[in-house]
């Protein structure tokens, strides 16, 4: 199976393969921890997502999003607490209804709305923080560069 | 802006080394705006590494350090402390998770630098901005609250008490004693569980550090960790207990009689009634709801017959104002209600009972005396069915999670019915046993081998009576057949739920709840007693299924926590709060609505923040249209700056 990997890495040697830029936020209390849990089982999973530890999903503000789009990320993942479990007991209720609406505005300018995520991963869910990863990378390759609000200097 | 950062990449052995060039990230962010100093070491963590971070401080006069390593939760307290140890405010040293979050999640070393590098980068730009910070001091009430008067609760209170802190106890039932004072024996010793229980409620109401309040409740709590105050409804105490003598006159006169609360629904008291003998404190109690009107003109018997004259229709519910320096949650458990589990004939058949019941047959003060008899006909059970998971373990219809318990006081309630009934034949249906714990296992072998009960492994999927037998619908998965049992008894082993009203009780206090209703710990592991708000502490089976011993150590292990708390001249609150940049603010009040602490306020038209109060979650500042509310060295132009630094 190695061999196959290797032999298939080799094939691609022209820089072909679209490699998106992820910013992911990370709840301290949850999905930070879940991000760490992945790490301590060593579960595999694409580097392009690289992490941003907030105290609270509800503390990410939609300027945050935009300026990581303008700032040329591919993609942002916003991950907090599952919905009844915020370590500050609302704030991840705040951050649905932000990212509900920063979803509406980047659909209104065009931007795919697959390029920014919202999840739920706690402490314990190493496994799906880096399902997420895995599978929001695979979407983003599809949808290739972003460039609709990609600062032009 | 500081300008001098010094960045230390810790090679962790070889568990970052192995997949991150710690060399390139040392060298490149040594090149980086504003570094002066850049290193790589083994282990950081280690004294020679931290001192090295110590001498860079000084040799290199830096103003913020970053240390590329293992996760924050790890050793962030570690290198903030060698920095402080350095003469550098801690608070202006980062940690980037190079390893948990990088090293250990990828392969191909080329981006797993690349990535390390962007994490280090991003915690270099933050650090810089950081501002100094030293933590808050707060004052200390030297009191505790528990609220919960079983096991849990009481354990708690005299483990504090005997500290010499004061503790209110507030219990919502008449007496204290919880679900412990209707057991009958305890596994595995078979210890009365009266016997044991009863010193220690005898101690909580003579004890001079603790005041007991009984049929209260806790109606609200504001502050914060040290300081809370607390409000404390009591129902109207329509007999004295200074006065009553319980001499039993004005019970036997009540003509109400309701279902008695205390014997499950067994037996039937008066709306006039003392719990049990034990009961503390040893008084009567006028059921408000039962009583005919608290009208002497209606009845008015009791308050005729009370020679002391502790009667007093006229009581009215009082509020009491504490102020507490911690609290202690223990409001345990109920069985999964009567309604749930039809399929057992539960609330439809008199004989189908669940385990508490059982438990109050079994007591020797109980109903029967310690006889064990068909409430319908009152016939000793030759044939007994215990069912266990009944409700535990089945994610479609009820609790997903084990009750943890049951196996346990099922094998119990299985012996003590075959040393009622050695001619009894005693079958329990169980999913798997769980009887991990001191003298668990051999326990429940013994009740096989010595006590001949009979453990069939499968569940059952039916009881219905069958003239005057209870027909057991089962399947023994280990012989691969349907089994059929005509029982005269069948005990169900009911999952254990949050007791009723914790849902209120963690809405009072702010606590978080967990999907299964029961309080959340502030950490799985390793702060399993603490509530995410601090200074509010778990305990018993308020927190998760728990047996008796588990309890009593978490008891004490939440009393030890909040001893250890409010015996501190002062508390340190963590200075990562949120500040006003009040020339921005425009007063709109959209962060005094978002904050979940109730920390933020209007000041003279502009936002102003209760630093005490504030956790420094950032709500305010992520709903903050103007961006003039930010958390200290979390604020958004370092964000940018830190997704800046992510993008490479």
């Amino acid at each position: 199976m190695a061999e196959v990997v290797a032999g298939l890495a080799d094939t691609g040697a022209e820089p072909q393969a679209f490699e998106p830029k992820v910013v992911a936020f990370l709840c301290k209390w949850c999905s930070s921890a879940g991000c760490d849990l992945a790490g301590v089982s060593r579960l595999q999973y694409p580097p392009n997502a690289v992490p941003i530890q907030v105290m609270c999903s509800g503390s990410v503000s939609p300027l945050y999003i935009l300026s990581a789009f303008n700032k040329g990320a591919d993609g942002v993942l916003v991950s907090g607490c599952h919905p009844g479990d915020c370590h500050y007991l609302k704030g991840n209720y705040y951050a649905r209804r932000r990212i509900y609406m920063v979803h509406q505005m980047l659909n209104f300018i065009g931007l795919e709305p697959d390029r920014f995520r919202m999840s739920w991963v706690s402490a314990a869910e190493g496994v799906k923080y880096a399902e997420v990863i895995a599978d929001f990378v695979e979407d983003l390759k599809v949808l290739g560069p972003q460039r609709k609000l990609k600062a032009k200097c | 802006m500081t300008r001098r950062a010094g960045v230390f990449v810790c090679h962790c052995g070889n568990n970052i080394a192995a997949t991150v060039d710690v060399k390139k990230v040392a060298a490149e962010m040594g090149n980086d705006d504003g570094v002066v100093f850049s290193n790589d070491y083994v282990y950081m963590c280690s004294d020679p590494g931290q001192q090295s971070i110590i001498d860079a401080i000084k040799d290199h006069e830096l103003d913020s350090v970053v240390i590329s390593c293992c996760s924050p939760n790890l050793h962030e307290k570690t290198f903030r402390e060698a920095s402080g140890a350095g003469g550098m405010n801690p608070f202006q040293c980062e940690i980037a998770n190079i390893r948990e979050q990088c090293a250990w999640v990828h392969k191909d070393k080329e981006k797993a630098t690349e990535k390390a590098l962007k994490i280090t980068r991003s915690a270099v730009r933050r650090a810089r901005n950081n501002q100094p910070l030293t933590p808050i001091g707060l004052p200390v009430t030297r009191k505790a609250l528990v609220v919960g008067g079983g096991i849990a609760g009481i354990q708690s209170a005299l483990d504090m008490a005997n500290a010499g802190i004061h503790v209110t106890l507030v219990e919502k039932l008449p007496t204290v004693g919880g679900h412990m004072i209707q057991l009958s024996e305890t596994f595995p010793t078979l210890d009365c569980s009266q016997c044991i229980l009863s010193p220690k409620m005898v101690e909580v109401s003579k004890h001079p550090n603790i005041t007991l309040m009984t049929s209260s409740e806790v109606q609200s709590i504001s502050g914060f960790v040290g300081n809370f105050k607390v409000k404390v409804k009591t129902k109207a105490q329509y007999v004295d207990p200074e006065q009553c003598k319980i001499c039993d006159d004005c019970s036997s006169v009540c003509p109400v009689v309701v279902p008695n609360e205390y014997d499950m629904g067994l037996t039937d008291r008066r709306a006039i009634s003392i719990p049990f003998a034990q009961a503390i404190p040893a008084s009567f109690n006028l059921d408000e709801d039962a009583c005919l009107g608290l009208n002497p003109v209606v009845c008015g018997k009791c308050q005729d017959v009370c020679e002391a004259g502790a009667i007093d229709y006229d009581a009215k519910p009082k509020v009491t104002d504490l102020e507490v320096g911690a609290v202690v949650v223990a409001t345990g458990f109920d069985l999964l209600d009567k309604e749930e589990m039809a399929e057992y004939g539960r609330g439809r058949y008199e004989d189908v009972l669940d385990g508490i019941q059982f438990e109050r047959m079994l007591a020797a003060s109980g109903p029967t005396g310690g006889h064990i008899m068909r409430p319908s006909d009152h016939k000793e059970p030759k044939n007994i069915v215990f069912i266990q998971c009944s409700g535990s373990r089945d994610p479609e219809q009820y609790c997903a999670y084990c009750s943890k318990i049951c196996c346990m006081y099922t094998a119990k309630h299985a012996t003590l019915y075959k040393h009622h009934v050695p001619d009894g034949n005693a079958y329990i249906f169980y999913i798997d046993i769980r009887s991990g714990g001191k003298g668990y296992e051999e326990f429940v072998q013994r009740s096989m081998e010595r006590d001949g009960v009979i453990y069939l492994r499968g569940r059952v999927s039916k009881v219905y009576k069958q003239k005057d037998k209870l027909k057991v619908m089962g399947v023994d998965t280990l012989s691969g057949k349907n089994v059929e049992i005509d029982a005269d008894m069948v005990v169900l082993a009911q999952a254990m739920v949050p007791s009723k009203g914790t849902a209120e009780i963690a809405k009072t206090l702010k606590i978080g709840r967990d999907k299964d209703g029961f309080l959340a710990e502030a950490h799985p592991k390793l702060r399993p007693v603490e509530s995410v708000t601090s200074g509010i502490f778990l305990t018993g089976a308020a927190q998760g299924p728990k047996d008796i011993p588990e309890t009593v150590g978490q008891a004490s292990a939440a009393a030890s926590k909040a001893i250890q708390l409010l015996l501190k001249d002062e508390l340190a609150h963590n200075p990562i709060v949120a500040q006003v940049r009040e020339s921005h603010c425009t007063g709109c009040e959209m962060c005094v609505d978002a904050c979940p602490f109730e920390a933020i306020s209007l000041v003279n038209g502009k936002a102003h923040v209760n630093e005490v109060l504030c956790e420094g979650c950032g709500t305010c500042s992520g709903t903050c249209v103007r961006a003039a509310i930010d958390v200290k060295n979390v604020k958004q132009m370092q964000i940018f700056d830190m997704i800046g630094a992510c993008m490479g």
